[in-house]
């Protein structure tokens, strides 16, 4: 050829993680996912190792939602006032890989659910479906510190990845992931700086870097994606270029931010493209696991990632 | 790869006769490197040295007009390929390709469509950019429909036909509007490039890969054209986004002219949402020109966001003019509500008192374009400033009562700002959904 290519060698590399544990591995769930893994930027699969497929986790809660748009709601029928039969529906007929469970109920204006209720709800959970959880707070920094070391331990040894910590309350959260053998959302404001001392913080308290799943705070399409965007084509070239401290995985909670705007209120497919060309786009700068609500949306975008990963290619 | 100083030192007579006004060669070639002189200063150089040097000065990826008329537009001369290290420049136009295959009013109903799709979003105004007739049918045909297209939109034109004669035609029946011809390849480039030359029109480039692309640029720009856009031909985005990605490398890490081009991409897909991602895709990943086939608004009101949030100069987040702005009917007893002078923040709150349907003053603080939480954390969202923008805004000449509503999320400095300013802070939403029922119960 006599165009020389120009090819960029990475030296490092984004660690794999690792969701859910089989039998086999001290678990009850079906099978084990990865994310993560990458030595080369998104799509570029010439200049290094992309092993594994960004993953959709359906996003559930503990209680009927109360803050989701009516034609969302729809889209799951009856099944969303009763979150067992919800989560059951999601891995049944939509055949998620994947749920992430968000403890809302624990909140104090959402129920105020005490720790010993919570636990129990993630027990049967676990009892109910087998695929494998991410399970998140209620957003209460006082009430999480509370329920989540409870909810750590009913799914202990079943390798969920449990959330989100921050800068200025990740102790107990660290604690509990490390403990029950999960690993941890670390969440930062926007803010690569943030971002890398709050791994550093986790890493210090034992948790290693491969257990460590960088959530950069997203904002939806129209409602500043780009900076999130650029924040994380920011600290994934870092990655792989050898800093470990932000060689980590990253989570984006899709369906939270799309689904709070206008725009999503004003027709379904107005909704349904808005998650998913929020969602599609991330994967661009990088997202290795995506939290998403509308199965359609999530339908369309695990076609797309098939798409995208599935071609052959020289 | 920019010439360092050291470099164009070495290209100069060396000789130090300060007629270029420097003391020294090395001192000149300083200032050339900055670009802060031109090189005409220098009368003794060699016509070798001043056509590197002159090549050097061109932009890395050659800026290309669409168009002729007000809605004309720029692509391509683009210097980075990270966003974040400075911009990217010239956002990528969108177009829809139209076969002349259709009936005529059929033509018009889908051009009625598209000359609908224009979208207000954070006070800036997003549309489409071009039109394409593609050729199915004899050259007569094509004329016909090319005039139905030059009559029934004012966006711009691309011309696609495999039949030269008539895209000749066609290219002189719209040649006002400056229409990009499409396309040349290993088995026409001579003719069309003659075409492009005598019509003085831009023309895409098409070859399946790199080698091929560069070679037929050279040999256009041999025939004198140079305003060229590239496309490597039908594939799977994986290897679009691969071409894409490696033709922005060429042209910025190793100054490769050959593919110094904006480059076009043509999405295939009949799905609607695969449309949009994978249309999305392109544009985050450097295309100059993407074409589409979907018309549903929805569905291009989400690609033009896109386009518009990549868009964004990181450094420079949109904002607006921070003053006192009057929603509806609005009386002396109207809400008084504060925001920053963030476009998101303002665009978000507005449209919510809109739908609130009552008639209200917002006033934008300026907060250098930084968003509520993150000026209150950096002090420009806080009670000095709100409190200054209340005295000078004119908001005691306009409003009789002294209530002010604040974002919940700066609840915090409620007191502060209330001993400050003498207003009675009222507490808002903390997210701008909840403002109309929060307006509504206000009293």
């Amino acid at each position: 050829m006599e165009t020389q290519l120009v090819l960029e060698k990475w030296p490092g590399a984004v660690s794999t993680v690792s969701i859910g544990a089989k039998k086999e591995e001290g678990g009850t769930r079906s099978c084990s996912i990865k994310i993560g893994g990458e030595s080369a930027l998104p799509l570029l699969f010439k200049e290094g190792s992309i092993p594994n497929k960004p993953k959709i986790a359906f996003e559930v809660w503990d209680i009927a939602p109360c803050d989701w748009p009516e034609e969302l709601l729809a889209a799951y029928g009856e099944e969303i006032n009763d979150p067992l039969a919800w989560a059951d529906k999601c891995v049944n007929k939509y055949k998620a890989e994947l749920l992430c469970v968000k403890m809302q109920g624990a909140h104090p204006d959402f129920g105020n659910k005490g720790t010993g209720e919570s636990a129990k709800f993630i027990s049967r959970l676990l009892s109910r479906v087998n695929v494998p959880l991410v399970i998140i707070g209620s957003d209460d920094d006082t009430k999480d510190n509370l329920i989540m070391p409870a909810v750590s331990e009913a799914a202990k040894k079943e390798r969920c990845i449990i959330g989100c910590a921050v800068q200025d309350n990740y102790k107990t959260l660290a604690a509990s992931a490390l403990a029950d053998g999960h690993s941890l959302i670390a969440q930062s404001p926007i803010d690569i700086n943030i971002a890398k001392q709050l791994n550093i913080l986790i890493s210090d308290m034992g948790l290693a870097f491969e257990r460590i799943v960088m959530d950069p705070t997203i904002g939806a399409l129209g409602y500043g994606l780009e900076y999130a965007y650029s924040i994380m084509e920011r600290a994934r070239l870092a990655a792989l270029s050898g800093d470990k401290t932000l060689a980590c995985a990253f989570i984006c909670f899709i369906g939270q931010e799309a689904w709070k705007t206008k725009e999503a209120k004003s027709s379904i497919e107005q909704g349904i493209v808005w998650e998913a060309v929020t969602a599609s786009s991330l994967i661009q700068a990088g997202a290795d696991l995506l939290v998403m609500r509308h199965p359609k949306a999530i339908e369309k975008v695990n076609n797309f990632i098939e798409i995208l990963y599935s071609t052959p290619r020289l | 790869m920019a010439l360092s100083g050291l470099d164009i030192y070495k290209l100069l007579p060396k000789t130090n006769c300060r007629q270029c006004g420097l003391a020294t060669c090395l001192a000149f070639a300083m200032q050339l490197a900055k670009k802060a002189l031109p090189i005409e200063k220098c009368p003794f150089i060699s016509g070798e040295a001043k056509s590197i040097l002159e090549a050097q000065a061109l932009p890395p990826i050659r800026p290309i007009i669409l168009g002729s008329n007000e809605s004309k537009f720029e692509i391509g001369n683009e210097t980075v390929l990270f966003r974040h290290e400075e911009k990217f420049r010239n956002p990528t136009g969108i177009g829809f390709i139209i076969d002349d295959s259709l009936s005529n009013e059929q033509i018009k109903t889908r051009l009625a469509k598209i000359n609908q799709l224009k979208f207000e979003r954070v006070g800036q105004s997003l549309e489409v950019n071009l039109v394409a007739l593609k050729q199915n049918k004899d050259a007569e045909r094509y004329l016909e429909a090319t005039k139905l297209i030059l009559n029934h939109t004012s966006r711009q034109i691309m011309l696609m036909a495999s039949d030269l004669p008539a895209l000749k035609q066609a290219g002189q029946i719209a040649k006002e509007r400056a229409p990009l011809l499409y396309c040349a390849t290993e088995n026409n480039f001579a003719q069309i490039g003659a075409i492009a030359k005598e019509l003085g029109l831009p023309l895409v480039v098409v070859a399946q890969d790199l080698d091929s692309l560069s070679r037929l640029t050279r040999e256009l720009n041999a025939l004198g054209v140079n305003n060229l856009v590239l496309d490597t031909g039908s594939k799977s985005v994986a290897d679009k986004i691969w071409d894409l990605t490696q033709i922005r490398r060429q042209a910025l890490k190793k100054s490769n002219r050959a593919l110094g081009y904006p480059v076009l991409a043509i999405v295939e897909k009949a799905d609607p949402y695969e449309e949009a991602m994978e249309a999305t895709a392109y544009i985050a990943k450097y295309a100059g020109i993407v074409m589409l086939k979907g018309t549903e608004a929805w569905e291009v009101i989400s690609i033009l966001t896109l386009r518009q949030n990549i868009y964004t100069d990181p450094q420079k987040p949109l904002q607006i003019d921070p003053k006192l702005y009057p929603v509806g009917q609005v009386s002396q007893n109207s809400p008084l509500l504060v925001t920053t002078n963030f476009s998101l923040s303002y665009y978000t709150v507005l449209g919510e008192v809109e739908a609130s349907k009552i008639p209200s003053y917002i006033l934008s603080v300026d907060t250098q374009g930084m968003s509520v939480l993150t000026a209150w954390a950096a002090e420009k969202f806080n009670p000095e400033a709100i409190t200054k923008s209340l005295e000078t805004s004119g908001v005691k000449d306009v409003i009789k009562h002294k209530n002010l509503i604040i974002p919940g999320y700066v609840a915090m400095m409620s007191g502060d700002l209330e001993d400050q300013s003498g207003f009675k802070i009222i507490v808002g939403p903390k997210e701008a959904a909840g403002i109309p029922a929060f307006l509504k119960n206000l009293n």
